[in-house]
């Protein structure tokens, strides 16, 4: 007998031949059924009705206006929510203050609660019957219904996302490298800029990439706060939506097909950040976990 | 449980880990497998153990070929070198999990009994509720072992027992495992990179290089007659001196070796700092002192030779010596290779 | 603050965060436990515990559990699929696990809706056997484990990979059977990770929205979901109504945030040194 066809390793837990076959076998299937499924079906019914019906719906100036309204909104949200995570991180991570550990979990909530009380509680803000609402009818302001309450409401989503990034691989890292080059006569900024950011450029790009991807998708908050004026303020997902609701699923379908096309290019995105190292870590369901296990 | 290795091979890739080892363990032997890393003795370890399988060759327990048998049917005490105890078991939950998992049922008194019992030969009795995150490294040691031993293992093996422990905590625990060895008679093998541990511990020390044997033999055989230049380097501090040999004597500087069996040419003497010492003249190697360094021992003197080799020697602790000073390195005990 | 600070830029590094947390997330959650306060108790009472609102909590309360129930066992196998075996597709399957993140809730919502309606690729199959799926509280299911499927995954698989082979070497050389191995030794040193999965799967199924309320049918007391019956009284100009809604959907979200943060100190109590 050769020495090749012996069995190279001992078996580890799993390894029985059948039973590995069985759970890779499901596991395959249940992926097709459950997630890859749902992606085929909107491609297939976006293009069911032909190649011009799908161009005419995107081209549709609704669709269209759908369209720049998301671009804009992600725009803004993200670039200051990006500012946020990173003030947020280096706050968090490279000093101690009393209510570090407050302010993580504060920064945490928007995570776990339904977009729909996010927008909800928009609206006792800047509504008519909310905390400003007539001191800004008054001044003849707009934040409601209009684009910024959709900035708002997706930043307010979006909060945790750059900083949840950050935050784990800042304080992994740790002050080091920062106090040397204080130490050496840099600038804060200076330090910033050539030390820290070098080292957590891609993992903070991963945030952006995923913020990004829930701002333009985001759907709960911002119809609470839209109002869904047609033309308006109307985002793509909510379009969607409406095209959906007046039965005109090929164009609903057309109109998510661009979202979904958003999705899949934000998962190759992911992969390649990935490969340079960024994400990967446990989410932080216990964040004040994180700094406890960091700090041995 | 004797154990016996027949022409043992295993690579990894490419890389040819242990090439055709052959190695005989006496039952309630002691032996230490010593070697450099990459020598290939923790495979050898594992592959007694069945934690890998050998690519050719055989392994006997015995009379039995244990060769192709798994690691969980194998009936070895394993102890890992960072222990590997598990974190969410008490310490008496992981001395009682090879019980508790055994085809052979046991009663919960029966197992209770039996951790109480181990608890006490390893010394940690009242430790038995504390997590191995709440001991010490010297006590997740002697947890582990009393694991390895609670399953009635028909030999013992430990791959690095004191690699990961402070120096003081080491040496007792050394002479610890040996009166436990002792009072067990447990076939028992180690593998070890620490040449002081083996030669303290071991009945037997087996010397590997290259993923091959280079010599076996009690502490007192690989010390007074290593077999080659590698052992000799492996075992302690040498220096190693180029000399020339006629008509069977060495020669370097004013020293004479002899040097029997030894054909005409250079060969190389290998000399342990104690085996040399220190004179204002007579007949040795004429030298200069760069550097004295005190030790509670005794001081060792660095020097260069005429030839400008650098020779290092263990002097008596009285020994007047300065640097800059000449003198002779005078030879008590040499071990002549031929050059490589 | 035995520490004296070395590094520059906390004030403004705080200052930026402190003003960015107030206004985008302190204010409006605040202004809303401030309307639910301002009804009273009997009035709030009176919302939260009426008939469709208690029908709307089981609803959502069930599906979610439902749905954790499922990513559980599917995400722990494709966890354990994804870190211990080597099959082509792999990667790909890795990266697909995200994709009801990087999906849009709504699309997810149409796409599902449109598989599992009775003429849809799933729906027609499955009312052979009389299942209706789209429309039925076994919709709200689906939807809502299709948008936490990553959860349990990508909290266990870190874990899993980084458990020590060693671990697993001592507990065979022990005599540990395969089955024995998983359920002592494998299984509870993921729990924490498992715990945090759980939690994290669960409240996102309690608040989402966007693709349960396209499959669910919506129908009041039958597949009402909590969120909808905020937004629906908001619709209805009824604010105070969604205001106290909305404050029973956040005070769980913090009831589950404190629960997790317990269990998971619990589940990890033995690492603590004395």
């Amino acid at each position: 007998m050769s020495a090749t066809a012996k069995i190279k390793r001992p078996p580890r837990v799993g390894d029985n031949p059948l039973f590995r076959t069985i759970l890779i076998a499901v596991v395959l299937v249940v992926t097709a059924l459950f997630i890859v499924a749902p992606l085929a079906v909107i491609g297939f019914h976006a293009f069911s009705q032909g190649w011009q019906l799908y161009a005419a719906t995107i081209a549709h100036p609704d669709t269209v206006h759908a369209i720049m309204l998301t671009v804009v909104t992600a725009l803004i949200a993200v670039p200051i929510n990006t500012a946020f995570g990173v003030a947020a991180a280096w706050a968090i991570t490279k000093f101690d203050f009393p209510g570090r550990r407050l302010l993580l979990v504060v920064i945490e909530i928007p995570f776990s609660i339904s977009p729909i009380v996010a927008g909800v509680a928009y609206l006792f803000v800047y509504g008519l019957q909310g905390l400003f609402g007539e001191m800004l009818a008054d001044a003849d302001i707009k934040i409601l219904f209009a684009l910024p309450g959709i900035v708002l409401a997706s930043m307010f989503v979006t909060a945790p996302f750059v900083a949840r990034e950050l935050i784990p691989l800042m304080q992994a890292q740790g002050r080091d490298l920062e106090e040397a080059a204080t130490s050496l006569g840099a600038s804060g900024w200076r330090t910033f800029f050539s030390v820290t950011l070098p080292n957590i450029r891609w993992a903070m790009l991963y945030g952006v990439v995923l913020c990004n991807a829930r701002v333009m998708g985001e759907f709960g908050a911002v119809s609470v706060v839209s109002g869904n004026i047609r033309g308006q303020t109307n985002t793509l997902p909510l379009h969607i939506e409406l095209l959906y609701h007046d039965y005109q699923t090929a164009g609903s379908f057309a109109a998510a097909s661009i979202l979904a096309l958003l999705a899949v290019v934000t998962l190759a995105a992911k992969v390649a950040l990935e490969r340079r190292g960024a994400g990967r870590r446990p989410a932080l369901a216990a964040p004040v976990a994180v700094l406890t296990e960091n700090a041995k | 449980m004797k154990i016996r290795l027949d022409s043992v091979e295993k690579s990894f890739d490419s890389f040819r880990a242990v090439r055709g080892v052959s190695l005989e363990v006496e039952s309630g032997e002691l032996v230490a497998l010593l070697g450099p890393s990459g020598s290939g003795k923790t495979t050898i370890l594992r592959m007694v153990a069945g934690l890998e399988y050998a690519d050719g060759g055989s392994i006997h327990f015995g009379s039995v070929d244990a060769t192709d048998i798994p690691v969980r049917d194998r009936g070895v005490g394993f102890v890992f070198q960072h222990y590997a105890l598990f974190p969410h078991m008490t310490v008496d939950e992981n001395i009682a999990f090879g019980m508790k998992v055994s085809k052979q049922k046991r009663s919960k008194a029966q197992i209770d009994a039996r951790v109480a019992d181990l608890l006490r030969l390893v010394k940690l009795d009242g430790l038995g509720s504390r997590f191995p995150a709440q001991i010490s490294g010297g006590q997740r040691q002697r947890v582990a072992l009393a694991r390895a031993l609670a399953v009635d293992p028909k030999v013992l093996l430990l791959d690095e027992p004191f690699g990961a422990l402070d120096t003081n905590v080491r040496r007792d625990l050394r002479r610890w495992l040996r009166e436990i060895h002792q009072e067990l008679g447990i076939t028992t093998l180690f593998v070890t990179h620490d040449q002081e541990e083996a030669l303290d511990l071991a009945d037997r020390v087996v010397i590997l290089n290259d993923g091959q044997i280079v010599q076996e033999g009690t502490p007192e055989e690989v010390c007074r007659q290593p077999s080659s230049a590698f052992v000799m380097k492996f075992l302690g501090d040498t220096n190693k001196l180029k000399a020339m040999v006629t008509s069977g004597v060495a020669a370097i500087g004013n020293a004479r070796i002899e040097a029997p069996g030894f054909p005409d040419g250079a060969v190389d003497v290998f000399l342990r700092p104690a085996d040399l010492d220190w004179a204002n003249e007579g007949e040795g190697i004429s030298a200069t002192v760069a550097r004295v360094i005190d030790k509670p021992s005794g001081r060792r003197i660095l020097a260069v030779t005429e030839s400008g080799e650098a020779v290092e020697l263990d002097v008596a602790p009285e020994t007047v010596v300065t640097a800059q000073q000449r003198g002779v390195v005078t030879i008590e005990r040499a071990r002549l290779f031929a050059s490589a | 603050m035995t520490r004296r600070r070395v590094l520059p830029g906390l004030p403004l590094a705080l200052g930026i965060t402190l003003v960015y947390v107030s206004i985008i997330v302190a204010l409006p959650l605040g202004a809303l436990v401030f309307k639910a306060a301002s009804l009273g108790f009997a009035d709030y009472w009176a919302i939260v515990s009426s008939p469709r609102a208690v029908a709307s909590y089981r609803v959502t309360v069930l599906s979610a559990l439902g749905a954790t129930l499922f990513n559980l066992v599917f995400g722990l196998a494709l966890a354990w699929v994804l870190v211990r075996y080597r099959f082509p597709g792999r990667r790909l399957i890795d990266a697909l696990v995200d994709l009801p993140f990087a999906l849009p809730t709504a699309v997810a919502g149409i796409a599902l809706t449109t598989l599992f309606a009775h003429n849809g690729w799933f729906g027609s199959f499955l009312s052979n056997f009389g299942i209706k799926v789209a429309y039925t509280p076994l919709g709200i299911m689906v939807a809502m484990a299709f948008t936490s499927i990553p959860f349990i995954v990508r909290t266990v698989q870190p874990v899993l990979e980084d458990l020590d082979p060693a671990l697993e070497e001592a507990a065979q050389s022990l005599g540990g059977s395969d089955a024995s191995i998983f359920r002592r030794v494998i299984l509870p040193l993921l729990t924490p990770a498992i715990l945090a999965g759980v939690s994290l799967s669960f409240a996102r199924c309690l608040g989402e929205f966007g693709a349960i309320i396209f499959i669910a049918g919506n129908q009041p007391h039958e597949t009402e979901i909590t969120s909808l019956l905020a937004f629906i009284r908001l619709e209805e100009y009824d604010y105070q109504a969604a205001a106290a809604i909305a404050s029973v959907l956040l005070i769980t979200a913090f009831v589950m945030l404190a629960v997790t943060n317990l269990l998971q100190a619990r589940a990890l109590r033995y690492t603590v040194k004395n």
